[in-house]
């Protein structure tokens, strides 16, 4: 369920580091909680992301939700799909609805964040 | 999980729980918001039939000779114009205008009104109505007396006939009648709150999982859904019908909240009367006017409105409308501009995003 490869945040989202780029999404709890996604709004390419800061949202029928940048860097691409197809984050919140890719600023950083196992245990503990 | 000891729930609370659902805290009460996804919930209603939980639902009972004069005295629509076996929608109001609630209102017997009032309204409604009860009547806070099911949607009569006697197409709408469902004795009424055909039934609790069941298997041919308070939002919404807290509290009155219909000002004097009348002499500031958002954004309940580069009001409750695949909201404007067709917007995320007023049910059945 939760890769191995990914480390996550306790925000519920994941990234997933290859060399000096982050690709960036929510987790599949952050999708099972909301509900319906309905509507994602993503940074423009360029845009400068701080870790821990909003970098967008995601909103389901229900309510809104900010999505945190798990890491510092800078938005080289979109998932422009997500724009016609917000519920595609619903259906593959790992794989194809991934958010936004990131030209990371200090690749050392995600070890500060979650394994996949510290995130099931953190996740299974919030319930 | 929540506490659960912290939590007031209903007789179906494991019911729920075993279906899955998502629990919520809602007012103090511990209810479902989405069993299959809101989206899918509010279609089966919209398209066939949907089952709601609404035991939260507080009920007051009025009794005496003159039972009816005290209701009048207390709310606003004209209860002496009801029939025995007839409901209607009303309000609540404070002497100074504002609401306390909005409630249905049923004539039960001549000595008899049967309240149906908001769960977390419902101990403040009962003070209020005993606070001026100067007509002998009993007044009974009965919440605990009863479960309440919706069942609702173009196929929801034929779900609940299959578990009845009652010729439920002798009900008209806004009529109920005291029957059996399930063998068990119920009030049965021919009301709801998505904007689709249905009922709604009081039971006794101790028989509520069980006919809830009865209601899921006769449903069953017509592929009926147990149905949230997210889908009971979203279908309300589109139906423009006004949820407290949200288009009304105390700070609003019944004809700012496009609801003059429910005030009927000839028929004697009532609590919150003689504010109507001087509000309405002064003339209306303000009034609820529904839009539908034009540029990429939901509005939601709270963010404020613009008009012409400046603030003029806020929004009460904004959502995806399923139905009609739309973002959709009620907002409260400047009377003046609550109007269809105005350009305005809503400031989502500190950006202002194009919207434009429109007519009003969003959404109405085909009868």
């Amino acid at each position: 369920m939760y890769p191995e490869n990914f480390r996550y945040t306790k925000e519920h989202e994941w990234v997933l580091v290859e060399g000096d780029t982050a690709t960036v999404g929510i987790t599949d709890h952050a999708q099972e909680e909301l509900g319906d996604i309905v509507y994602v709004d993503l940074p423009k390419p360029g845009t400068k992301l701080e870790a821990g800061k909003s970098l967008g949202s995601v909103e389901s029928v229900k309510a809104v939700s900010d999505v945190y940048s798990p890491v510092a860097g800078e938005v080289t691409e979109v998932n422009q799909t997500l724009a016609d197809s917000p519920e595609k984050l619903n259906d593959d919140p790992h794989g194809a609805a991934w958010l936004v890719k990131v030209k990371l600023a200090s690749p050392a950083d995600v070890q500060n964040l979650m394994s996949a196992a510290d995130y099931q245990t953190y996740i299974g503990a919030e319930k | 999980m929540p506490e659960a000891s912290s939590l007031r729930v209903t007789p179906l609370n494991s019911v729920h729980r075993a279906l899955g659902a998502k629990m919520v805290d809602f007012g103090g009460w511990d209810m479902p918001v989405q069993y299959s996804g809101i989206i899918d919930e509010h279609n089966a209603v919209r398209t066939s039939v949907g089952l709601f939980d609404v035991s939260h639902m507080g009920e007051i009972e009025i009794r005496g000779p003159q039972a009816a004069q005290l209701a009048d005295a207390v709310t606003t629509n004209n209860v002496a114009k009801l029939q025995i076996g007839q409901a209607h929608y009303s309000g609540l109001l404070y002497d100074h205008g504002g609401f306390v609630d909005d409630i249905l209102v049923h004539k039960v017997a001549p000595d008899h009104i049967f309240v149906c009032v908001n769960a977390s309204n419902q101990d403040k409604d009962f003070e209020h109505i005993q606070a001026q009860n100067k007509f002998d009547c009993s007044v009974e806070n009965a919440g605990s007396q009863y479960a309440q099911l919706a069942i609702q949607g173009p196929k929801g009569a034929a779900t609940l006939q299959k578990l009845t006697s009652t010729d439920l197409k002798a009900i008209k709408y806004y009529w109920f009648t005291d029957g059996e469902v399930a063998g068990t004795p119920a009030r049965i009424a021919h009301t709801g709150y998505t904007g689709e055909d249905g009922f709604e039934i009081y039971v006794p609790p101790s028989e509520a999982a069980r006919i809830w069941n009865e209601v899921m298997n006769a449903g069953a041919e017509f592929g009926i859904k147990p149905a949230g308070l997210g889908a009971r939002n979203t279908l309300r919404l589109e139906a423009k019908m006004a949820l407290y807290g949200h288009e009304i509290d105390a700070s609003i009155n019944p004809l700012e909240a496009d609801l003059g219909w429910i005030v009927k000002i000839d028929k004697g004097d009532f609590t919150g009367r003689d504010a109507l009348v001087r509000a309405k002499e002064a003339g209306l500031k303000r009034k609820l006017a529904g839009f539908e958002m034009r540029g990429r954004g939901i509005a939601r309940d709270g963010y404020e409105v613009y008009l012409d580069g400046a603030p003029a009001g806020w929004v009460t409750s904004g959502s995806p409308a399923p139905t009609l695949n739309k973002n959709i909201g009620l907002c409260y404007l400047p009377i003046e501009h609550a109007v269809p067709g105005k350009s305005i917007q809503i400031i989502i995320r500190n950006q202002p995003v194009d919207a434009v007023t429109v007519e009003t049910p969003f959404y109405k059945r085909a009868k």
